[in-house]
């Protein structure tokens, strides 16, 4: 299950400027390799992608795999062009998405 | 002749006198404590330093919501009483454990929240190390951040500090060493590559890298006593209540960085 999610976005910026943008979501990236105490593998449980757009376009995404720590983040740079959304969205390997969403005022 | 075999004597017997207080636990100085946040690792510490980095704050934003959510046969949510915690639970954290007198005996912050569910809101007690109680702990523990740690030491409440000094100072476990050995003689060296700390366990529930999730105070020491190869005591047993009573008065005015991560 996707947990909570704690996105970091500047709220204002100047046109061209580059801005930091950081990404954080509650997950337990089990990696299905650990045994449990019944001796049975804990089943995978994993997101596998990120994706990050900018008004609709994408301008950061990533493929997570078994080796990514629990409650993955992410920081990236991108170039502030506009104001309008930063949409973050992550899927599990079940095809479950959250998105998740940040505002940005460009001048 | 005389005089100098006595002062021969003399400084032997000053020498073993010396080699002897140093095997006994010698107390930090108040003026040399350092937190714990001091001992690790320099990403580590930016990681805890900035909120959109912390994984913990994960668990204080859970724990903001269950703060908001109506529970148990009274119906009513942490916020129904006790309103905004960022005004009624500041500082609050920094007091736990604490003496109860209804019980003749301290508990920790887990255990206060514990008994305000089961009490006020008529619900079931939520387990210790349950996803729930770390994240309402976390919350709690968030809004004392940068207050300092402030026990509170009287009549009622010095026997259980005392105590939880007896089992700090107390050897323990197949590898026949007590807390105080490492955490007060030794702090600052090395232990298998980690620098030892003081144990001045401000930061708790903490955000531990290997753990990869929150854990308490009482989780913490349990491991510390598996390592010791010790029997550790079970959760939410007195012994350990004590001890987190006496780390925390040993830990008196130095600032609460809840939720601290750690390696």
């Amino acid at each position: 299950m996707i947990g909570r999610a704690l996105v970091h976005v500047p709220p204002t910026a100047k046109r061209g400027e580059v801005i930091e943008i950081k990404a954080m979501v509650a997950h337990v990236m089990e990696t299905g390799y650990r045994i449990g105490v019944t001796g049975k593998p804990i089943p995978r449980d994993i997101i596998t992608q990120f994706v990050c757009t900018y008004n609709g376009e994408v301008v950061f995404r990533a493929e997570f795999f078994p080796a990514v720590a629990a409650n993955p983040f992410l920081s990236f740079f991108t170039v502030a062009t506009d104001s309008g959304t930063i949409a973050f969205s992550w899927t599990d390997q079940n095809g479950t998405t959250k998105v998740q969403t940040a505002a940005i005022t460009v001048a | 002749m005389r005089t100098a075999a006595f002062i021969g004597i003399a400084a032997f017997l000053t020498t073993l006198a010396a080699t002897l207080s140093a095997t006994v636990a010698a107390e930090i100085p108040l003026d040399q404590r350092r937190p714990d946040t001091d001992f690790i690792g320099a990403d580590t510490r930016a990681m805890q330093n900035d909120d959109t980095a912390n994984p913990g704050m994960l668990a204080v934003l859970d724990g903001e919501a269950l703060w908001q959510e109506k529970t148990g046969g009274s119906g009513k949510s942490c916020a129904d009483c006790h309103g905004d915690a960022a005004t009624s639970m500041k500082g609050v954290a920094a007091r736990y454990p604490a003496f109860m007198p209804e019980l003749s005996r301290p508990v920790d912050l887990e255990q206060r929240i514990n008994m305000s569910r089961v009490a006020d809101q008529k619900s079931a007690a939520l387990p210790f190390e349950s996803k729930d109680l770390l994240a309402l702990t976390a919350y709690i523990a968030n809004q004392s951040r940068g207050m300092p740690v402030a026990v509170v030491e009287n009549a009622q409440s010095k026997p259980f500090i005392e105590a939880g000094r007896e089992i700090f100072e107390r050897r323990q476990g197949q590898l026949n060493i007590a807390c105080a050995q490492c955490h007060d003689d030794n702090w600052g060296k090395q232990l298998a590559g980690n620098p030892v700390p003081q144990a001045m366990p401000t930061g708790y529930p903490i955000y531990r890298l290997e753990w990869q999730e929150v854990g308490s105070l009482q989780r913490r020491m349990r491991d510390c006593m598996t390592a010791m190869r010790a029997e550790p005591y079970a959760y939410g047993a007195p012994q350990l209540v004590d001890l987190e009573f006496f780390l925390l008065w040993r830990a008196r005015g130095m600032k609460v960085e809840a939720p601290a991560v750690r390696p």
